[in-house]
């Protein structure tokens, strides 16, 4: 089934690497890359269009647009969709394909695993997404609590949908968390020592080590929801003792990290375009690399900041508003960090600048608000608000997702071997920015003159009716502003100038080999002397335009898409309440996973 | 089981062996939330049996000392491989197997008996918390042993000479480690019998 | 396997008297530890001496059946890392849902 490709016969190697079957084989990173980019645009259109319908609905009060039931599927699937389907897999994105090429690596520690974890990332939210098919979409928030999610309350099919589909997504994401540091901790070329890798890389190495850490409490919190809503279990059932603040602490235990997951990466993102189009290193490298290896480890001691209004008693109310004050410290001085790095230098305000320039911004507004809610008393107030939704989209859209765009304008032409249109890039950026700020920045004013969350229609009486009408128009501009992003992505299909090897003429060891790089990344496995090689003097040994020897490609297999498969299955087969089909899709699951271990495939 | 061609690591450490104790330190964290579960219900039960009544430390004490012999039986077996010894590799494959096969007929028994005795799992808190710590417990077990069985047939195939011990060594790993979540289990739900 | 690693791993195996030595202290802790359970006089200190000798069996089969002891620290540091993070969380736990408290 593997077949070895030397890589210096172009015909042979082309002829193997198109088609359909090449892309469902594939275990090049690259490819990978491409797939849960593709894949997780996809996802984030369908989160937005749940964003507008909700928008549309609260654009007026007492609107009929939608009923609650709706509604309330409507903001637990965007939640859901744009923290596990579009935000992860975007950053898991550039995981994919920036990492090997940064460290001088030809792929990650384990290319099938690899391939694995997209493959279950899809059908995980092709599975969370069916649900819409039976009009049962999951419905108890993105946060799930018990016991709302019981079967007693919620007796249909959508809470269901939820747990399998999280496990199923939670599988993908530690399969890839334990790729990525072996990758990163091992796989590096010579000289590539680690306070000498980029620090997107320093980013990504840090969020796996939080995936692989608290995604299996989020896995044990679903199995006791799973277990008492299949088989009878008292672990959330008050009447058997069972204490509902279980599911809480074990989610958030998860959750807060989470967050963490989805701002770190770009937050490295973006620290590798600041000194890109300041033309200056990144100021206080060691300092920014320290502050996000403190954040994880620092995010594990806040997670009951999200229960201030649980009666957790005043010792715990103290202790955690303390370490989430104690938080914002190391954040703060990343952002210090990415201002010095501007200050002095030759700024080129491109597109992936102002992405990135705006993520601070942003970032720097929702960081306010957070540090508000830190706060137990006032957090009081603004607890299940608007003010909370205003701090998340601004951390999430206006940091993540500028982020994230920062990253697709960076390195767009790496990839596609194409730029993007700047002038295009600017005017998404000019009305993102201008959307999103018209949408999220009167929340917070909504949420303090007393607007709950997740409600699915409001009284004239609270007279906010012209607050929520503008932030209803500005979430319609921001949604516009990706199609400007789309336009310019087919326009530039044939259209974009060509990229070269550096049109940026960044430092960092991406930018050596060409655009596409070859499928073997590097002719030779260069060695590196310099935290930014392309930028200092004999930083990086030469790399040959062709390999001087054949270089090994592994080629594709069947059973890394054939195992996710049987886990697909299984999921279906517990939401059909079947038990054959459980057991005939993990007997196929095993199956390929033997094929899997004993087929003959050379990294 | 086929392994990749060995390449130069940065650290010279192997990447599957590296990647296994980050697997490893993932199930710190599945073990340890289902025994905080455990832990933070311990005596909430409203009704039903509880610790005192129904678990049996005679048998489970038998139950751990056997799966203690079996992490013993699992270093004889690498250190057998490592030197390309074929028929002790499968004697100590072969005892591993069987003593963790016999752990999971004690848990059966046990379960059983439970079941019978009025301890099932929707009775009351201590049933959910119990069973379902213990039974991914068990669970983990079944998968070592299946495991283990897979190696011995590789060596009956003559398919596990001294260049696979790593396979070996990280079976090992993973069984080594399900002996010490039970070293934890075994005191903490069965010699601690909190109020 | 590298060199180099090859030749880490064959300095480190323990000898079977070793393996052996280790089995037998595993033994003599199991039996005490249960011992400790039924003598009525250890029921005040029950959990801490319990726990004491719990870890060490824990500590003994980490260290000498799954080799950290021997093999390369950074082993160690992913293990005890999320190790510390999950007694942590216990820990918290426990106090969050009362078992610390004086009532």
């Amino acid at each position: 089934m593997a077949t070895s490709v030397a890589a210096h016969v172009p015909a042979a190697a082309a002829a193997r690497r198109s088609g359909i079957w090449s892309w469902i084989t594939t275990t090049d990173h690259k490819r990978i890359g491409i797939l849960y980019g593709v894949t997780a645009f996809m996802f984030f259109l369908l989160g937005g269009l749940e964003a507008l319908i909700i928008r549309a609905q609260l654009a007026s009060p007492n609107n009929t647009l939608v009923d609650a039931d709706t509604y309330n599927q409507l903001f637990t699937m965007h939640g859901t969709t744009m923290i596990f389907l579009a935000v992860m897999p975007l950053s898991a994105a550039f995981f994919n394909y920036i990492i090997p090429l940064q460290i001088g690596a030809r792929d990650v520690a384990f290319p099938r695993l690899n391939a694995f974890s997209y493959w279950v990332f899809l059908f995980g939210g092709l599975f969370i997404n069916a649900s819409f098919l039976f009009g049962a979409a999951p419905d108890g928030g993105w946060f799930g609590y018990a016991n709302l999610t019981s079967k007693a309350y919620s007796p249909g099919l959508n809470i269901d949908f939820w747990v399998l589909g999280l496990q199923i997504l939670g599988i993908a994401s530690l399969a890839a968390g334990f790729n990525f540091v072996v990758t990163i901790i091992n796989m590096r070329a010579p000289g590539m020592k680690l306070m000498r890798m980029p620090v997107f890389t320093w980013m990504a190495l840090v969020t796996q080590f939080i995936v692989i850490t608290a995604f299996p409490v989020i896995t044990i919190a679903l199995v006791f929801l799973m277990f008492d809503r299949f088989f009878g279990t008292n672990f959330y059932n008050v009447t058997a003792g069972g204490d509902l603040l279980l599911w809480q602490h074990l989610f958030w235990l998860f959750g807060h990290p989470e967050v963490y997951i989805l701002i770190l990466p770009t937050m490295g993102m973006v620290s590798e375009v600041l000194p890109t189009f300041s033309r200056k290193p990144l100021f206080g490298y060691a300092v920014v690399v320290y502050s996000g290896v403190l954040i994880a480890i620092m995010g594990w001691g806040v997670w009951s900041h999200h229960m201030f209004a649980t009666g957790l008693g005043p010792i715990a109310d103290s202790v955690f508003g303390a370490t989430t004050m104690l938080i914002a410290i190391p954040t703060g001085v990343k952002i210090f960090n990415w201002i010095a790095t501007m200050w002095g230098g030759r700024i080129q305000l491109k597109a992936p600048m102002l992405f990135a320039i705006g993520f601070i911004a942003m970032f720097i507004i929702g960081g306010l608000s957070g540090v508000m809610h830190s706060s137990p008393p006032s957090d009081l107030q603004q607890t299940d608000t608007y003010f909370v939704v205003a701090h998340i989209h601004y951390v999430l859209v206006g940091g993540a997702i500028m982020g994230i765009f920062a990253a697709i304008y960076y390195w767009w032409p790496k990839v596609f071997g194409r730029m993007l249109h700047d002038g295009m890039g600017k005017a998404h950026w000019g009305f993102m920015l201008l959307g999103m700020n018209l949408s999220f920045f009167p929340m917070h004013f909504i949420g303090l003159l007393g607007m709950p969350r997740r409600i699915y229609r409001y009284d004239t009486a609270l007279g906010l009716d012209t607050l929520n009408l503008v932030a209803s128009i500005g979430a319609f501009i921001l949604g516009a502003s990706f199609l400007i992003f789309i336009f310019n992505v087919f326009w530039t299909r044939k259209r974009g100038q060509l990229a070269g090897k550096n049109p940026w003429n960044a430092a960092t060891l991406e930018w050596a080999i060409s655009s596409p790089p070859p499928v073997y990344n590097f002719s030779v496995l260069p060695t590196v002397s310099s935290r930014l090689p392309l930028w200092t003097e004999h930083g990086v040994s030469e790399i040959p335009d062709v390999p001087p020897e054949p270089v090994h490609v592994p080629g594709g297999t069947i059973w890394p898409i054939l195992t996710a498969a049987g886990i697909l299955a299984i999921a279906g087969g517990a939401i059909m309440h079947t038990l054959w089909i459980v057991l005939a899709g993990a007997l196929f699951m095993v199956f390929s996973i033997y094929r899997w271990a004993f087929e003959p495939f050379e990294v | 089981m086929t392994h990749a061609v060995a390449h130069d690591t940065s650290t010279g450490l192997d990447n599957r062996k590296m990647a296994f104790w980050l697997f490893i330190g993932s199930e710190c964290l599945l073990f340890g939330s289902l025994i905080a579960t455990y832990l933070v219900y311990e005596g909430r039960s409203i009704s039903g049996p509880t610790t005192h009544e129904i678990l049996n430390i005679p048998l489970t004490s038998i139950s751990t000392f056997d799966l203690l012999m079996s992490s013993l039986a699992m270093v004889l077996a690498l250190a057998a491989v490592a030197r390309g010894d074929k028929l002790w590799s499968r004697v100590w494959l072969a005892t591993t197997a069987l003593l963790g096969s016999m752990f999971l007929g004690f848990q059966a028994y046990e379960f059983t008996h439970f079941v019978r005795e009025g301890l099932t799992l929707q009775v009351n808190l201590f049933g959910s918390t119990f069973f379902v710590l213990t039974g991914f417990h068990g669970g983990h077990v079944f998968v070592g042993v299946m495991w283990l069985l897979t190696l011995l047939f590789r060596s009956f195939q003559g398919k596990l000479g001294p260049d696979k011990a790593l396979n070996v060594e990280i079976a090992g790993l993973y069984w080594h480690f399900v002996d010490v979540v039970w070293i934890v289990i075994f005191t903490v739900v069965y010699l601690i019998q909190r109020q | 396997m590298t060199d180099t690693a090859q030749r880490a791993e064959q300095h480190a195996h323990p000898s079977t008297g070793t393996y052996l030595a280790v089995a037998g202290v595993l033994t003599v802790i199991t039996l005490v530890e249960v011992g400790v359970f039924y003598v009525p006089g250890f029921r005040s200190v029950l959990a801490p001496v319990l726990l004491i000798l719990s870890g060490t069996k824990f500590s003994l089969v980490v260290m000498f059946y799954m080799h950290l002891k021997s093999d390369h620290r950074l082993f160690t540091a992913i293990f005890t890392l999320p190790l510390l993070i999950a007694v942590g969380v216990i820990t918290a736990l426990l106090f969050l849902f009362g078992a610390f408290s004086l009532n």
